[in-house]
């Protein structure tokens, strides 16, 4: 996983509530592999309209958020659907880091997975950084998960992050690595259980 | 003596194996279930060169993408095909178990499971799938995880978790006659929100759930996700124990009996402390449809959408006319006044038995204004449908009776719904598009589906229930 302590870029409004995984990522997308270019889709029916053509009005279709490696979203950014092509979309297409003022658990789960940091700020930051960005579209906002602030103009607005994922992020760990390291008390748990819990091995198999 | 303990720290209790000074627990995976979306983590896994490490613990079905009408081997679309034919060569390169296309016991993921009797109360459950809280109405402790995850216990048998805030809603009273899991369920979301129990492990009590039959309490858990919730339960009971009993891969004779002496401990011990208390009064709920493009967008059967220009919140009223020109619906308008172009009976909120009985005796003697297609929960549920003659009543009614699979719950096998049409689905998703690009999805339960189905609008299933048997 990829490393991120602080990024500078330019940040997208999405002002929608309740952006879900399956308009990140449109179900029939879902068979693509990830190296079938999945950014290309990402939020593929607001951006394009069903001739295929860009909707020019859609805030990632601006010149100055076209390249946004940060997107700003609504309450509950990223709900609905597990799947983890929605945070391959957002990743592939360039995005770093969602602020928002909640995201989708399991959204948020597969995001540090694959390096994309989910800030979370109050429903008022997220207003005002909104109204910055379609204030002045072009202005780069910083991300620093170091400080846990983000920079917009003059201002700074302090973020949210679980502390864990804050620190695998700075450090650009793996789980599978972490994980590992607890081979022996994984073994020992098993061993016990199968005792303690003996229905809990299915029939069928056991 | 031991602090009081809800339901769910006893099961994060029972399967903690390590916790970080940092909170976050590995905990230990019981079940684990695949279906054909799970081919970014058999990537994974392959890429790391690492074997499946409990291919005894996992499960595979083919659901997502399985076709619903002719002959089911005979898929036109190649990637589709392909999707079917990689869950079946994922699952046999690592030596697990799979209810594939060509298995009687085929079905939807998350039918399958408690059918199979692989669901069981107490145990911890995941899969690559965000309704994977269904399993919880068996008491156990089951969410949804990312390809990564899958991956992960794919590899380890483990998860990291950091613990869910607990929440109780309990269900006071008696339900009215014809109110089924699906109106309480969305009568619980309407009232907290779709984010309204985020990063919440909720357990659901009272009357009203206790009441509910197996059926009833999955359709209930399968929807905690809609309220953001990690996971939903029902602590296991007498009516939990009989239906497993007899099931296949669930423990049998005295191992049977023991087991349920296990299980029965697994309550809420009186006292315990719960983060979030939610209470209803069943006796209130009223049949319920969804009017908008969130699932919390939901309203009693005889009330009228929201008008924008009476929402006083700017934000909210934005909102309101984003999702009624997204619906095709006037401000205001009655929801009884709404006329739907097809149904859809299905998916692992709705295709069990109790959920075709309840439709079809709607439907028995009577023709649907719309087309539609009903497709059980699995092929199982399929051909005991067939036993009873449900198949002829939904036939004659001019519905289509398809095979099991997810189907037109989210249309990635092509059964789709039209651009600008409006399908009365018993599904769990209204989002744009979610049954197809610009279709138009109205939530509620089977029997008002069927309701619409032979009013051609939606309707008040009580009406048309009257002097039938519920
Ligand atoms: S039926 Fe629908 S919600 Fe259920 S697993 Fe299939 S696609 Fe998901």
């Amino acid at each position: 996983m990829e490393k991120l302590v602080s990024l500078t870029a330019s940040a997208c409004p999405l002002n929608v509530a309740n952006l879900n995984t399956d308009q990140l990522l449109p179900a029939r997308f879902l068979k693509w592999p990830r190296s079938a270019g999945i950014g290309k889709v990402l939020l593929h029916d607001l951006r394009f309209d069903a001739e295929q053509r860009e909707r020019p009005d859609f805030p990632l279709n601006r010149p100055a958020w076209r390249d946004a490696k940060i997107v700003v979203g609504g309450r509950n950014f990223g709900c609905g659907s597990s799947r983890e092509a929605a945070v391959y979309a957002l990743y592939d297409y360039g995005v770093r880091c969602v602020i928002a003022p909640s995201f989708g658990d399991i959204f948020s789960g597969n995001a540090i997975q694959n390096g994309l940091l989910t800030a979370i700020v109050s429903d008022d930051d997220a207003a005002a950084l909104m109204a910055a960005l379609e204030a002045k579209p072009d202005q780069p906002v910083t991300v620093d998960l170091e400080q846990q602030i983000i920079l917009c103009g003059n201002t700074t607005y302090p973020f949210t992050v679980d502390p864990v994922r804050r620190m695998r992020l700075l450090n650009g760990w793996d789980d599978i690595d972490i994980t590992d390291s607890y081979r022996d008390r994984i073994a020992a748990f098993k061993a016990d259980d199968r005792t303690r819990r003996p229905w809990a091995t299915p029939r069928a198999t056991s | 003596m031991i602090a009081p303990q809800t339901l769910f720290d006893k099961l994060w209790a029972s399967h903690e194996i390590a916790r970080r000074e940092d909170g976050e627990a590995l905990l230990w995976v019981d079940r684990h279930y695949v279906h054909e979306g799970s081919f970014h983590a058999f990537s994974q896994v392959k890429a790391r060169g690492r074997p499946v490490a409990e291919p005894g613990l996992t499960f595979g079905v083919a659901d997502h993408y399985v076709p619903t009408r002719g002959s089911r081997r005979a898929i036109a679309n190649p990637e589709i095909a392909r999707m079917v034919r990689q869950v079946e060569e994922n699952t046999a390169a690592n030596h697990v178990t799979l209810f594939g296309l060509d298995d009687p016991r085929q079905g939807i993921v998350h039918v399958v499971g408690p059918e199979q009797g692989l669901t069981l109360p107490g145990l911890l459950i995941g899969c690559g799938d965000s309704h994977t809280s269904t399993h919880g109405a068996l008491g156990a402790y089951a969410f949804g995880i990312g390809a990564s995850e899958v991956a992960h216990v794919l590899m380890t048998q483990t998860i990291w978790q950091r613990k869910p805030t607990r929440m109780r809603v309990t269900v006071d009273g008696k339900v009215a006659p014809g109110i089924t899991a699906k109106d309480i369920v969305l009568a619980i979301i309407a009232q907290i929100g779709a984010d309204g129990a985020t990063g919440c492990a909720i357990e659901f009590a009272g009357a009203a759930i206790r009441g509910l039959s197996m059926e009833g309490r999955l359709t209930l858990c399968n929807m905690s996700i809609e309220a953001g919730a990690r996971c939903g339960m029902v602590a296991p009971d007498a009516t939990t124990f009989a239906y497993l009993r007899g099931r296949p891969y669930a423990p049998a004779g005295a191992d049977f009996d023991r087991a349920v002496k296990q299980w029965s401990a697994l309550v809420t011990d009186g006292g315990a402390a719960f983060d979030r208390e939610v209470t209803l009064d069943a006796a209130a709920i009223a049949p319920i449809v969804t009017w908008g493009t969130s699932p919390e967008d939901a309203l009693p059967i005889d009330a009228s959408v929201p008008d924008p220009a009476r929402e006083p919140d700017e934000a909210r009223a934005d909102y309101l006319r984003g999702a009624l020109a997204y619906m095709g619906i006037a401000p205001g308008q009655k929801l009884t006044d709404v006329a739907v172009d097809r149904v859809f009976i299905g998916s692992c909120t709705n295709s069990r038995i109790e959920d075709l009985r309840a439709a079809a005796a709607v439907l028995a003697g009577r023709v649907s204004k719309v087309p539609g297609l009903v497709s059980a929960g699995s092929s199982l549920v399929k051909r005991q449908a067939e036993e009873e003659g449900l198949d002829h009543i939904f036939r004659n009614a001019g519905l289509e009776w398809g095979e099991s699979g997810c189907s037109m719950c989210v249309g990635i096998n092509g059964d789709l719904v039209a651009p600008g049409e409006r399908c009365a689905s018993t599904t769990n998703r209204n989002f744009r598009g979610r049954q197809g690009p610009g279709a138009r999805t109205h939530l509620m339960s089977p029997a008002m589906v069927a309701a619409a189905a032979v009013t051609g609008h939606l309707a008040d299933v009580r009406v048309l229930m009257a002097g039938r048997k519920i």
